[in-house]
């Protein structure tokens, strides 16, 4: 679904992504994790098509289509979703005017009907329940006086009424408690099919007990470092990041 | 420069007995002597130039510049030209004015209370002189305002409208200036009267259109007077053509009790002056002075406010938002007067823009003179762009480019929209910025 080859970026001219290479397929969950400032999140804003970072080399092909090439508007319409992890907060654009104009963009572009709306608020009320949120929650400008809690929930209630093939999520689980978290990875995992993929970076380990990971890749410095099964991330965190620097230093000195 | 400005006067001053003559049912005496007296003002009067503090970022010559005539009565109205501007799914009572004469048949008036009178002020004049004599030309100044002085000096007709003690007009009263096709350069100065009884409520909707995109100046006065425990909502629809230039005076006067709200959206015009005031004459009563306007290419937009908080216990809100592309240039001055007396005064103001182009330009002046020590005041002015990182959001989400700007932009005036009751207007205005910005 997604393939990454040799994939450099950088944001005013500092170089953040060095040649990352990456393969998923769907029906898999790969997860990405890194010290802070190793460019995991970079890599999810690069995807996602933010145009602050610029490319110097490498492509992105997402089945069989070069992402890069592609608006913002067309990743999303083509099925890429990016969980952000800083939400942000518009107010006067309420929920549920973001979802209809996005679903029907969407659907349009795939030469679909517009939704009914009596479909679309039976939609949206099925599935902000996935994610335990209010019905009240619709009718609120975007994120507008949420708790940082209640964003991360918003991003994946979104991604529920979206359904994208492929969801990143970008530090979804940082800085929510226990119950929140069990939310969020539980509305990950009842989304997940065989025919979409999701990439799930993250700062901790913790997120990787409840949304379990087929292959997990550690970033550093802009690279994959290493790569493995769900078990590296237990490693990772037994020994720390900087172990992860040790193995660096081996890489080089070998 | 001073050519033209003699020019300007002379002309009118010169034009003032033929026009005169001219009249018919309007020439009443007391009438003519507000004429009189206005013209005298006006020949006194300095016309402002920018070096007049009040008139510092706008300069009036290029309207100066013109020559310009009254028009002569429509005689012939198609039909599609008042139907392209009658809101079909607003109940209303509708007052229509072509190039500055009331239009009898145009006009369509549904059973109002009794005692409610709604239509022209020429018609007024002539059945209820009293009712107009006690309000006209009481809240309007033309001895410090020359285009007032004007007004006068060359008053035709306007709206009426006049609700009675306890009344209430249920359905908003829908009042349309159409300026349409002329072989000369017009000027139209309806010259409006709304007075509001005790305890009664109404809303009006001053609508200001063109059908051509001819050069012509509307010259506007509204007065308005709010008596005891009367709820007035008043709401100006300004979309005249480009190259039109249009002055408003908005005067209001305020008893106890009392609540004005009044929302102006402005679009049209080459250069736009309003200038609205409003005065507490007794003490708790709320006044609300919102605003949008939405410019581009080389259009300005001016609106000068003072609310005169001469009483205690009364709250004032303010809200301007300004969205100007291309050249546009946009002020804003609101100036609040907090009198000695005038002790538990709440009056808040904000000013908030948003700039679409490198050259687009605002002037902001929040201007708040307080003599009295125990208020609450505050204003705040902001000039921005349209929040790139809200923008990649929406993008993320499946959303255009231009789908997201008209979005965001939309929820930026949706603070000075949505406190509009009408919800007929407030569809209206959202339908002009999705029209506007995703295209």
């Amino acid at each position: 679904m997604l393939e990454i080859k040799n994939l450099h970026a950088s944001i005013e001219g500092n170089e953040i992504l060095k040649g990352i290479d990456l393969k998923v397929n769907a029906g898999e969950i790969h997860a990405i994790m890194g010290p802070n400032g190793s460019g995991k999140s970079t890599l999810a804003q690069v995807i996602a098509g933010r145009d602050e970072y610029e490319v110097t080399d490498g492509v992105v092909l997402y089945n069989g289509i070069n992402l890069l090439e592609l608006s913002p508007e067309d990743r999303a319409r083509e099925g890429v979703f990016l969980a952000f992890q800083y939400p942000i907060e518009i107010p006067g654009v309420s929920n549920t005017n973001l979802l209809k104009t996005a679903l029907n963009e969407i659907r349009k572009y795939k030469g679909e009907e517009e939704l009914d709306t009596m479909d679309f608020l039976s939609l949206l009320k099925e599935k902000i329940k996935l994610v335990n949120l209010d019905d009240s929650f619709l009718k609120r400008g975007v994120n507008e006086g949420f708790s940082g809690g209640e964003k991360k929930r918003n991003e994946i209630f979104q991604l529920a009424v979206l359904n994208p093939k492929l969801a990143i999520l970008d530090e979804t689980d940082s800085g929510l408690d226990i119950d929140a978290l069990k939310i969020v990875a539980n509305g990950v995992n009842k989304l997940k099919t065989k025919d979409n993929a999701t990439l799930v970076v993250t700062h901790y380990q913790r997120l990787l007990n409840y949304i379990i990971p087929d292959y997990v890749h550690v970033l550093h410095d802009g690279k994959i470092v290493k790569s493995g099964g769900k078990e590296l991330a237990l490693e990772l965190e037994d020994k720390g990041y900087d172990w992860l620097k040790n193995i660096v230093k081996e890489t080089v000195t070998q | 420069m001073d050519k033209n400005i003699s020019n300007f006067k002379e002309q009118f001053i010169n034009n003032h007995s033929a026009f005169k003559q001219g009249l018919n049912g309007e020439s009443t005496p007391e009438l003519n002597q507000f004429r009189e007296n206005a013209l005298q003002t006006f020949d006194e009067l300095p016309l402002p130039t920018t070096k007049d503090e009040e008139w510092r970022y706008t300069n009036i010559l290029p309207l100066l510049k013109n020559d310009f005539s009254m028009a002569d009565k429509v005689t012939s109205i198609s039909k599609k030209l008042v139907s392209n501007y009658h809101f079909d799914e607003l109940h209303s009572h509708q007052l229509v004015f072509i190039n500055g004469h009331y239009s009898t048949v145009k006009s369509k008036i549904e059973k109002l209370p009794d005692g409610v009178i709604v239509g022209s002020l020429s018609d007024a004049i002539k059945n209820y002189p009293d009712i107009v004599l006690k309000h006209f030309g009481k809240y309007a100044d033309d001895d410090h305002q020359v285009f007032t002085a004007l007004s006068t000096a060359f008053l035709i007709d306007g709206a009426f409208v006049y609700v009675p003690d306890g009344k209430i007009v249920e359905d908003a009263i829908h009042i349309l200036y159409i300026t349409s096709e002329s072989d000369k350069k017009i000027i139209t100065q309806p010259r409006n009267l709304f007075v509001a009884g005790k305890n009664s409520q109404l809303t009006i909707i001053e609508h200001y259109v063109s059908d051509v995109e001819n050069i012509y100046f509307t010259n506007t006065v509204t007065e308005v007077f709010v008596d005891e425990n009367a709820v007035f909502e008043n709401i100006k629809l300004q979309e005249e053509s480009k190259n039109a230039f249009h002055i408003a005076q908005m005067d209001v006067v305020q008893e106890r009790y009392s609540n004005f709200r009044s929302f102006s959206f402005s679009k049209g015009a080459a250069i736009t002056r309003n200038n609205f005031n409003s005065k507490f004459n007794d003490e708790s009563s709320e006044c609300t002075m919102n605003g949008l306007f939405l410019i581009n290419d080389e259009q300005l937009f001016d609106v000068h406010t003072l609310i005169d908080h001469a009483k205690a216990h009364c709250d004032s809100h303010e809200h301007y938002i300004g969205i100007l592309d291309d050249n546009a240039k946009g002020v804003f001055n609101g100036k609040v007067l907090v009198r000695q007396d005038a002790q538990k005064t709440n009056a808040f103001q904000k000013n908030n823009n948003i700039i679409l182009s490198d050259n687009a330009l605002v002037n902001t002046k929040p201007q708040l003179e307080i003599f009295a020590d125990d208020v609450k005041c505050s204003h705040g002015a902001t000039i921005g762009q349209i929040d790139e990182e809200a923008k990649f959001y929406l993008k993320s989400r499946g959303i255009s480019d231009k789908f997201a700007t008209a979005m965001l932009l939309n929820a930026f005036a949706s603070l000075v929209i949505s406190p509009i009751k009408v919800e007929f207007i407030r569809k209206y205005l959202e339908d002009i910025l999705s029209k506007r910005f995703n295209n």
